[in-house]
Protein backbone atom coordinates (compact mmCIF):
# COMPACT_ATOMS: atom_id res chain seq x y z
CA UNK A 1 0.00 0.00 0.00
CA UNK A 2 0.74 3.88 -0.42
CA UNK A 3 0.44 6.66 2.07
CA UNK A 4 -2.59 8.70 1.27
CA UNK A 5 -1.91 12.23 0.70
CA UNK A 6 -1.01 14.62 3.37
CA UNK A 7 0.35 18.07 3.31
CA UNK A 8 3.79 18.24 4.24
CA UNK A 9 6.30 21.11 6.05
CA UNK A 10 9.82 20.62 6.98
CA UNK A 11 10.74 23.61 9.16
CA UNK A 12 14.39 24.58 9.87
CA UNK A 13 13.79 25.71 13.61
CA UNK A 14 12.49 24.71 16.45
CA UNK A 15 10.26 27.60 16.81
CA UNK A 16 8.77 27.29 13.01
CA UNK A 17 7.64 23.55 13.75
CA UNK A 18 6.25 24.79 17.25
CA UNK A 19 4.40 27.38 14.82
CA UNK A 20 3.52 24.93 12.23
CA UNK A 21 2.22 22.28 15.05
CA UNK A 22 0.13 24.94 16.36
CA UNK A 23 -1.26 26.39 13.40
CA UNK A 24 -2.56 22.34 12.05
CA UNK A 25 -4.96 22.50 14.50
CA UNK A 26 -4.55 18.68 16.18
CA UNK A 27 -4.55 17.32 12.65
CA UNK A 28 -0.55 17.05 11.76
CA UNK A 29 1.90 14.30 13.06
CA UNK A 30 5.37 14.79 13.72
CA UNK A 31 7.65 12.93 11.40
CA UNK A 32 11.07 12.07 12.76
CA UNK A 33 12.82 9.03 11.96
CA UNK A 34 9.54 7.64 10.29
CA UNK A 35 10.28 4.35 11.07
CA UNK A 36 7.18 3.51 12.78
CA UNK A 37 4.80 6.26 11.59
CA UNK A 38 5.56 5.57 7.93
CA UNK A 39 4.58 1.52 8.20
CA UNK A 40 1.48 3.12 9.65
CA UNK A 41 0.68 5.63 6.45
CA UNK A 42 1.49 3.07 4.02
CA UNK A 43 -0.57 0.45 5.82
CA UNK A 44 -2.95 3.55 5.73
CA UNK A 45 -3.61 3.05 9.75
CA UNK A 46 -3.26 6.46 10.55
CA UNK A 47 -4.33 9.22 8.12
CA UNK A 48 -2.67 12.74 9.03
CA UNK A 49 -3.80 15.87 7.52
CA UNK A 50 -0.32 16.96 7.66
CA UNK A 51 3.24 15.97 8.28
CA UNK A 52 5.76 17.85 10.04
CA UNK A 53 9.02 16.82 9.35
CA UNK A 54 11.75 17.87 12.04
CA UNK A 55 14.88 16.31 9.86
CA UNK A 56 15.93 19.46 9.01
CA UNK A 57 16.47 20.65 12.34
CA UNK A 58 20.11 20.34 13.06
CA UNK A 59 19.55 21.53 16.20
CA UNK A 60 17.92 18.78 17.82
CA UNK A 61 20.39 16.63 17.29
CA UNK A 62 23.23 16.12 19.71
CA UNK A 63 24.63 14.23 22.26
CA UNK A 64 25.97 16.41 25.39
CA UNK A 65 27.24 16.06 28.47
CA UNK A 66 25.39 18.08 30.75
CA UNK A 67 24.85 18.11 34.55
CA UNK A 68 26.44 15.23 35.86
CA UNK A 69 24.66 12.90 32.92
CA UNK A 70 24.20 13.03 28.96
CA UNK A 71 21.55 14.91 27.26
CA UNK A 72 20.69 13.74 23.57
CA UNK A 73 18.53 15.88 21.13
CA UNK A 74 15.27 14.36 20.26
CA UNK A 75 16.31 13.73 16.46
CA UNK A 76 19.64 11.89 17.17
CA UNK A 77 19.50 9.33 15.76
CA UNK A 78 19.76 5.31 17.31
CA UNK A 79 22.66 4.52 15.60
CA UNK A 80 24.49 7.87 16.49
CA UNK A 81 23.94 7.10 20.01
CA UNK A 82 24.93 3.61 19.90
CA UNK A 83 28.55 4.44 18.35
CA UNK A 84 28.97 7.19 21.43
CA UNK A 85 31.61 5.79 23.24
CA UNK A 86 30.54 8.60 25.71
CA UNK A 87 27.10 7.03 25.87
CA UNK A 88 28.67 3.70 26.71
CA UNK A 89 30.44 5.05 29.73
CA UNK A 90 28.28 7.66 31.14
CA UNK A 91 24.51 5.35 30.28
CA UNK A 92 25.88 1.84 30.12
CA UNK A 93 22.40 0.81 30.14
CA UNK A 94 21.53 2.69 27.31
CA UNK A 95 24.17 1.79 25.41
CA UNK A 96 23.36 -1.74 25.63
CA UNK A 97 19.40 -1.57 25.40
CA UNK A 98 19.64 0.15 22.20
CA UNK A 99 21.20 -2.54 20.33
CA UNK A 100 18.12 -4.22 20.19
CA UNK A 101 16.14 -1.46 19.06
CA UNK A 102 15.25 -2.92 15.35
CA UNK A 103 17.77 -3.28 13.04
CA UNK A 104 20.88 -1.44 11.69
CA UNK A 105 18.84 -0.04 8.64
CA UNK A 106 15.99 0.84 11.23
CA UNK A 107 18.75 2.86 13.50
CA UNK A 108 20.43 4.74 11.04
CA UNK A 109 17.11 6.25 10.75
CA UNK A 110 15.22 6.28 13.62
CA UNK A 111 15.58 8.82 16.32
CA UNK A 112 15.58 8.95 20.75
CA UNK A 113 13.04 11.45 20.47
CA UNK A 114 10.84 8.93 18.10
CA UNK A 115 11.06 5.97 19.86
CA UNK A 116 10.03 7.77 23.12
CA UNK A 117 7.03 9.54 21.84
CA UNK A 118 5.31 6.96 19.72
CA UNK A 119 5.63 4.84 22.93
CA UNK A 120 5.25 1.15 21.49
CA UNK A 121 4.55 -0.94 24.96
CA UNK A 122 7.24 -3.00 23.37
CA UNK A 123 9.70 -0.88 23.19
CA UNK A 124 13.60 -0.72 24.64
CA UNK A 125 14.09 3.12 25.33
CA UNK A 126 11.00 3.84 27.15
CA UNK A 127 12.14 1.23 29.66
CA UNK A 128 15.14 2.19 29.48
CA UNK A 129 14.38 6.42 30.40
CA UNK A 130 11.95 4.92 33.57
CA UNK A 131 14.55 2.78 34.63
CA UNK A 132 17.34 5.49 34.88
CA UNK A 133 14.81 8.58 35.84
CA UNK A 134 15.47 10.31 32.55
CA UNK A 135 14.27 14.07 32.39
CA UNK A 136 12.54 14.51 29.05
CA UNK A 137 12.02 18.30 27.86
CA UNK A 138 8.63 18.93 26.05
CA UNK A 139 8.37 22.52 23.87
CA UNK A 140 5.01 23.68 22.77
CA UNK A 141 2.96 27.02 22.39
CA UNK A 142 2.86 27.41 26.06
CA UNK A 143 6.66 27.37 26.52
CA UNK A 144 9.27 24.57 27.79
CA UNK A 145 8.48 21.87 30.28
CA UNK A 146 10.12 18.88 31.60
CA UNK A 147 8.74 15.57 33.11
CA UNK A 148 10.34 12.70 34.71
CA UNK A 149 10.18 9.76 31.85
CA UNK A 150 8.04 7.70 34.41
CA UNK A 151 5.23 10.31 34.47
CA UNK A 152 5.58 10.84 30.74
CA UNK A 153 4.20 7.56 29.70
CA UNK A 154 -0.02 6.95 30.36
CA UNK A 155 -0.32 3.66 28.01
CA UNK A 156 -0.36 2.17 24.47
CA UNK A 157 1.08 4.31 22.10
CA UNK A 158 0.09 7.18 24.55
CA UNK A 159 1.97 10.16 26.36
CA UNK A 160 1.53 13.14 27.92
CA UNK A 161 2.70 15.13 24.72
CA UNK A 162 -0.33 17.05 23.55
CA UNK A 163 -0.82 17.56 19.81
CA UNK A 164 1.22 20.43 19.52
CA UNK A 165 4.02 19.97 21.81
CA UNK A 166 7.33 18.37 20.50
CA UNK A 167 9.81 16.33 22.46
CA UNK A 168 12.87 17.90 22.36
CA UNK A 169 15.47 16.44 24.48
CA UNK A 170 16.10 13.32 27.15
CA UNK A 171 19.08 13.38 29.85
CA UNK A 172 20.14 10.72 31.15
CA UNK A 173 21.59 10.81 34.46
CA UNK A 174 25.47 9.38 34.51
CA UNK A 175 26.23 5.82 36.73
CA UNK A 176 27.35 6.53 39.88
CA UNK A 177 29.36 4.48 42.46
CA UNK A 178 28.78 1.09 42.75
CA UNK A 179 26.06 1.18 40.39
CA UNK A 180 25.42 -1.88 37.95
CA UNK A 181 22.54 -1.41 34.74
CA UNK A 182 21.79 -4.41 33.26
CA UNK A 183 19.10 -5.00 30.02
CA UNK A 184 17.79 -8.17 28.94
CA UNK A 185 14.99 -8.94 26.34
CA UNK A 186 14.02 -12.19 23.91
CA UNK A 187 12.59 -11.93 20.40
CA UNK A 188 12.37 -14.70 18.35
CA UNK A 189 14.70 -12.59 15.68
CA UNK A 190 16.89 -10.04 16.62
CA UNK A 191 15.56 -6.41 15.88
CA UNK A 192 12.17 -7.86 15.98
CA UNK A 193 10.23 -6.18 18.99
CA UNK A 194 10.28 -8.02 22.74
CA UNK A 195 8.34 -10.57 23.76
CA UNK A 196 9.53 -9.15 27.27
CA UNK A 197 12.45 -6.94 28.01
CA UNK A 198 13.89 -5.72 32.01
CA UNK A 199 16.43 -2.75 32.73
CA UNK A 200 17.56 -3.36 35.98
CA UNK A 201 19.96 -0.61 38.44
CA UNK A 202 21.47 -1.77 41.52
CA UNK A 203 23.24 0.17 43.70
CA UNK A 204 25.28 -2.04 45.85
CA UNK A 205 27.42 -1.28 49.30
CA UNK A 206 29.08 -4.66 51.06
CA UNK A 207 27.43 -6.92 48.87
CA UNK A 208 24.12 -5.98 49.73
CA UNK A 209 21.46 -3.95 47.77
CA UNK A 210 21.47 -0.72 48.96
CA UNK A 211 18.71 0.76 45.98
CA UNK A 212 16.91 -1.08 42.86
CA UNK A 213 15.22 -0.26 39.83
CA UNK A 214 13.77 -2.57 37.55
CA UNK A 215 11.87 -1.82 34.67
CA UNK A 216 9.70 -4.29 31.80
CA UNK A 217 8.64 -3.38 28.86
CA UNK A 218 6.57 -5.77 26.32
CA UNK A 219 4.24 -6.96 29.88
CA UNK A 220 1.47 -4.21 29.30
CA UNK A 221 0.36 -0.84 27.62
CA UNK A 222 3.54 1.29 29.04
CA UNK A 223 6.94 0.37 30.81
CA UNK A 224 5.90 -1.82 33.94
CA UNK A 225 8.05 -0.82 36.83
CA UNK A 226 8.29 -3.15 39.31
CA UNK A 227 8.16 -1.58 42.59
CA UNK A 228 7.55 -4.99 44.77
CA UNK A 229 10.23 -6.19 43.44
CA UNK A 230 12.54 -3.56 44.00
CA UNK A 231 11.79 -3.71 47.87
CA UNK A 232 12.47 -7.30 48.01
CA UNK A 233 15.69 -6.78 46.84
CA UNK A 234 16.86 -4.07 48.79
CA UNK A 235 19.15 -5.19 52.26
CA UNK A 236 19.72 -8.51 51.16
CA UNK A 237 21.70 -10.64 48.94
CA UNK A 238 20.95 -11.66 45.51
CA UNK A 239 21.06 -15.44 46.29
CA UNK A 240 18.13 -14.87 48.68
CA UNK A 241 16.64 -12.09 47.16
CA UNK A 242 16.53 -12.28 43.43
CA UNK A 243 13.85 -15.41 42.99
CA UNK A 244 11.42 -13.52 44.83
CA UNK A 245 11.95 -10.86 43.10
CA UNK A 246 11.42 -12.39 39.98
CA UNK A 247 8.23 -13.87 41.75
CA UNK A 248 7.20 -10.75 42.79
CA UNK A 249 7.62 -9.90 38.79
CA UNK A 250 5.45 -12.37 37.45
CA UNK A 251 2.58 -12.27 39.91
CA UNK A 252 2.40 -8.24 39.23
CA UNK A 253 1.91 -8.53 35.80
CA UNK A 254 -0.56 -9.24 33.09
CA UNK A 255 0.92 -9.30 29.83
CA UNK A 256 -1.38 -9.77 26.70
CA UNK A 257 -1.39 -13.12 24.46
CA UNK A 258 -0.77 -12.13 20.70
CA UNK A 259 0.29 -14.45 17.90
CA UNK A 260 3.89 -14.21 19.43
CA UNK A 261 3.15 -15.45 22.80
CA UNK A 262 0.57 -16.85 24.98
CA UNK A 263 -0.14 -14.55 28.40
CA UNK A 264 1.59 -17.49 30.27
CA UNK A 265 4.76 -17.44 28.17
CA UNK A 266 5.19 -13.77 28.23
CA UNK A 267 4.57 -13.96 32.08
CA UNK A 268 7.30 -17.06 33.24
CA UNK A 269 9.69 -15.17 30.41
CA UNK A 270 9.38 -11.90 32.46
CA UNK A 271 10.25 -13.47 35.28
CA UNK A 272 13.60 -15.61 33.97
CA UNK A 273 14.65 -12.55 32.05
CA UNK A 274 14.41 -10.06 35.77
CA UNK A 275 16.02 -12.39 37.62
CA UNK A 276 19.21 -13.04 35.20
CA UNK A 277 19.19 -9.07 34.91
CA UNK A 278 19.58 -8.69 38.57
CA UNK A 279 22.43 -11.09 38.78
CA UNK A 280 24.12 -9.24 35.38
CA UNK A 281 23.74 -5.71 37.35
CA UNK A 282 24.69 -7.30 40.85
CA UNK A 283 28.13 -8.53 39.30
CA UNK A 284 28.68 -5.41 37.24
CA UNK A 285 27.94 -3.04 40.38
CA UNK A 286 30.44 -5.45 42.59
CA UNK A 287 33.49 -5.50 40.04
CA UNK A 288 33.42 -1.83 39.24
CA UNK A 289 36.89 -0.09 40.42
CA UNK A 290 35.98 2.79 42.25
CA UNK A 291 38.65 4.68 40.47
CA UNK A 292 36.31 4.37 37.45
CA UNK A 293 33.25 5.45 38.88
CA UNK A 294 33.86 9.17 39.05
CA UNK A 295 31.33 9.89 36.64
CA UNK A 296 31.11 13.42 37.06
CA UNK A 297 35.04 13.80 36.43
CA UNK A 298 34.92 11.42 33.06
CA UNK A 299 32.24 13.25 31.65
CA UNK A 300 34.50 16.86 32.08
CA UNK A 301 36.98 15.35 30.88
CA UNK A 302 34.73 14.25 27.71
CA UNK A 303 33.38 17.35 27.01
CA UNK A 304 36.48 19.03 27.32
CA UNK A 305 37.60 16.60 24.49
CA UNK A 306 34.52 16.98 22.66
CA UNK B 1 -3.34 18.88 -7.76
CA UNK B 2 -1.21 18.07 -4.90
CA UNK B 3 1.27 20.00 -3.83
CA UNK B 4 4.91 18.84 -5.50
CA UNK B 5 8.34 19.66 -3.84
CA UNK B 6 11.00 19.84 -6.27
CA UNK B 7 13.60 17.23 -4.86
CA UNK B 8 17.52 17.42 -6.16
CA UNK B 9 18.96 14.23 -5.34
CA UNK B 10 22.74 12.66 -6.34
CA UNK B 11 21.90 8.79 -6.90
CA UNK B 12 24.74 6.85 -7.65
CA UNK B 13 26.52 9.78 -8.32
CA UNK B 14 24.08 11.11 -10.87
CA UNK B 15 21.94 13.91 -9.97
CA UNK B 16 18.18 13.98 -10.91
CA UNK B 17 15.82 16.93 -10.33
CA UNK B 18 12.29 15.78 -9.97
CA UNK B 19 9.04 17.30 -8.43
CA UNK B 20 7.34 14.85 -6.53
CA UNK B 21 3.88 14.75 -4.30
CA UNK B 22 5.31 14.12 -0.52
CA UNK B 23 3.72 10.96 -0.34
CA UNK B 24 6.08 9.13 -3.12
CA UNK B 25 8.12 6.96 -0.83
CA UNK B 26 11.91 6.96 -1.91
CA UNK B 27 11.76 3.27 -2.89
CA UNK B 28 9.13 4.27 -5.81
CA UNK B 29 10.57 7.52 -6.86
CA UNK B 30 14.34 5.08 -7.61
CA UNK B 31 11.68 2.65 -9.12
CA UNK B 32 8.98 4.78 -10.99
CA UNK B 33 10.96 8.23 -11.39
CA UNK B 34 14.51 6.99 -12.29
CA UNK B 35 13.88 3.66 -13.24
CA UNK B 36 16.15 1.87 -10.97
CA UNK B 37 14.71 -1.17 -10.29
CA UNK B 38 17.46 -3.03 -8.75
CA UNK B 39 15.98 -1.48 -5.43
CA UNK B 40 13.27 -4.24 -4.56
CA UNK B 41 10.16 -3.84 -3.23
CA UNK B 42 8.95 -6.41 -0.80
CA UNK B 43 6.58 -5.48 2.51
CA UNK B 44 6.30 -2.07 2.22
CA UNK B 45 6.39 -1.39 6.25
CA UNK B 46 10.16 -1.83 7.09
CA UNK B 47 10.67 -5.48 7.98
CA UNK B 48 11.97 -7.29 5.02
CA UNK B 49 14.74 -5.27 3.85
CA UNK B 50 14.63 -5.82 -0.19
CA UNK B 51 14.35 -2.28 -0.22
CA UNK B 52 17.59 -1.06 1.61
CA UNK B 53 19.76 1.67 0.23
CA UNK B 54 22.68 3.68 1.30
CA UNK B 55 21.55 7.51 1.87
CA UNK B 56 24.32 9.42 2.82
CA UNK B 57 26.22 6.66 3.39
CA UNK B 58 23.62 5.12 6.01
CA UNK B 59 21.56 2.56 5.98
CA UNK B 60 17.81 3.07 4.82
CA UNK B 61 14.93 0.90 4.17
CA UNK B 62 13.89 3.15 1.17
CA UNK B 63 9.90 2.27 1.63
CA UNK B 64 10.28 4.28 4.92
CA UNK B 65 11.17 7.11 4.07
CA UNK B 66 9.71 9.77 1.55
CA UNK B 67 11.80 10.79 -1.90
CA UNK B 68 11.18 14.61 -0.42
CA UNK B 69 13.65 13.34 2.69
CA UNK B 70 16.15 12.97 -0.12
CA UNK B 71 16.37 16.05 -0.93
CA UNK B 72 20.58 17.12 -1.02
CA UNK B 73 21.19 13.40 0.03
CA UNK B 74 23.55 10.97 -1.62
CA UNK B 75 21.93 7.83 -2.38
CA UNK B 76 23.49 4.44 -3.73
CA UNK B 77 21.64 1.68 -4.76
CA UNK B 78 22.77 -1.62 -6.14
CA UNK B 79 22.89 -0.07 -9.64
CA UNK B 80 25.84 2.12 -7.92
CA UNK B 81 27.98 -0.68 -6.45
CA UNK B 82 29.59 -2.15 -10.06
CA UNK B 83 32.44 -0.09 -11.87
CA UNK B 84 30.25 -0.55 -14.84
CA UNK B 85 27.56 -2.98 -15.76
CA UNK B 86 29.87 -5.27 -17.21
CA UNK B 87 31.50 -5.63 -13.97
CA UNK B 88 30.62 -7.17 -10.50
CA UNK B 89 31.39 -5.34 -7.32
CA UNK B 90 33.62 -7.56 -5.01
CA UNK B 91 30.52 -8.07 -2.51
CA UNK B 92 28.29 -8.83 -5.63
CA UNK B 93 31.31 -11.71 -6.82
CA UNK B 94 31.08 -12.90 -3.52
CA UNK B 95 27.50 -13.70 -3.47
CA UNK B 96 27.96 -15.74 -6.77
CA UNK B 97 30.80 -17.50 -6.00
CA UNK B 98 29.49 -18.35 -2.47
CA UNK B 99 26.06 -19.13 -4.07
CA UNK B 100 24.50 -16.10 -1.79
CA UNK B 101 21.76 -15.82 -3.83
CA UNK B 102 18.61 -18.21 -5.89
CA UNK B 103 15.65 -16.15 -6.67
CA UNK B 104 17.16 -12.79 -6.34
CA UNK B 105 14.85 -11.03 -4.70
CA UNK B 106 16.13 -9.81 -1.38
CA UNK B 107 20.02 -9.67 -2.71
CA UNK B 108 20.27 -5.76 -3.45
CA UNK B 109 18.95 -5.54 -0.13
CA UNK B 110 21.82 -8.30 1.21
CA UNK B 111 24.55 -6.43 -0.56
CA UNK B 112 23.77 -3.25 0.13
CA UNK B 113 23.45 -4.04 3.81
CA UNK B 114 26.64 -6.08 3.54
CA UNK B 115 28.70 -3.18 1.96
CA UNK B 116 27.64 -0.71 5.22
CA UNK B 117 28.46 -3.72 7.05
CA UNK B 118 32.22 -4.19 6.03
CA UNK B 119 32.82 -0.02 5.92
CA UNK B 120 31.86 -0.24 9.74
CA UNK B 121 33.14 -4.01 10.51
CA UNK B 122 35.76 -4.84 8.35
CA UNK B 123 36.28 -8.15 9.78
CA UNK B 124 32.93 -9.18 11.65
CA UNK B 125 32.38 -12.30 13.82
CA UNK B 126 29.63 -14.61 12.50
CA UNK B 127 27.40 -13.35 15.06
CA UNK B 128 28.03 -9.74 13.97
CA UNK B 129 27.24 -10.95 10.68
CA UNK B 130 23.89 -12.81 11.09
CA UNK B 131 22.93 -9.30 13.96
CA UNK B 132 23.73 -7.45 10.78
CA UNK B 133 21.57 -9.17 8.04
CA UNK B 134 18.74 -10.02 10.88
CA UNK B 135 16.68 -7.05 9.06
CA UNK B 136 16.94 -9.00 5.47
CA UNK B 137 14.74 -11.90 5.00
CA UNK B 138 14.87 -14.53 2.36
CA UNK B 139 12.85 -16.98 1.29
CA UNK B 140 14.19 -19.20 -0.99
CA UNK B 141 18.13 -19.23 -1.12
CA UNK B 142 18.65 -19.50 2.82
CA UNK B 143 20.46 -18.06 5.22
CA UNK B 144 23.89 -20.44 5.64
CA UNK B 145 25.33 -19.50 2.19
CA UNK B 146 24.44 -15.86 2.28
CA UNK B 147 26.15 -15.37 5.91
CA UNK B 148 29.40 -17.40 3.91
CA UNK B 149 29.49 -15.37 1.34
CA UNK B 150 29.70 -12.34 3.74
CA UNK B 151 32.49 -14.10 5.17
CA UNK B 152 34.28 -14.50 2.24
CA UNK B 153 33.86 -10.84 1.25
CA UNK B 154 35.51 -9.97 4.29
CA UNK B 155 38.10 -12.28 3.69
CA UNK B 156 38.66 -10.87 0.29
CA UNK B 157 38.10 -7.44 0.14
CA UNK B 158 39.52 -6.29 4.34
CA UNK B 159 37.03 -3.28 4.64
CA UNK B 160 37.69 -2.18 1.20
CA UNK B 161 34.26 -1.88 -0.31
Amino acid sequence: MKPPPFEYVAPRTLDEAVHELAESDGEAKILAGGQSLIPLLNFRLARPARLVDLNRIPSLTYVTARDGGLAIGAMTRDATVERDPRVATAIPLLDEAIRWVGHPAIRSRGTVGGNLAHADPAAELPAVAVCLDATLTIVGPRGTRTVQAEDFFLGYLTTVLEPDEILTEAWYPGFTHQTGQSWLEFARRHGDFALAGVAVVLTVDHELVESARIVLTGVGGKPFRAREAETLLVGGTIEERAPAAADAVRSAIDPDADIHASKEYRTHLAGVLTERAIHVAYERAVAREPAALDVRRSLEHMSRHA
Amino acid sequence: MPDRWLVTVIVNGREYKRAVEPRLLLCDFLRHELGLTGTHVGCEHGVCGACTVLVDDQLARSCLMFAVQSDGCQVTTVEGLAASADDLHPVQQVFWDAHGLQCGFCTSGMLITTVALLREKPSPTDTEIRAALSGNLCRCTGYQNIVKAVRLAAERTNGRV
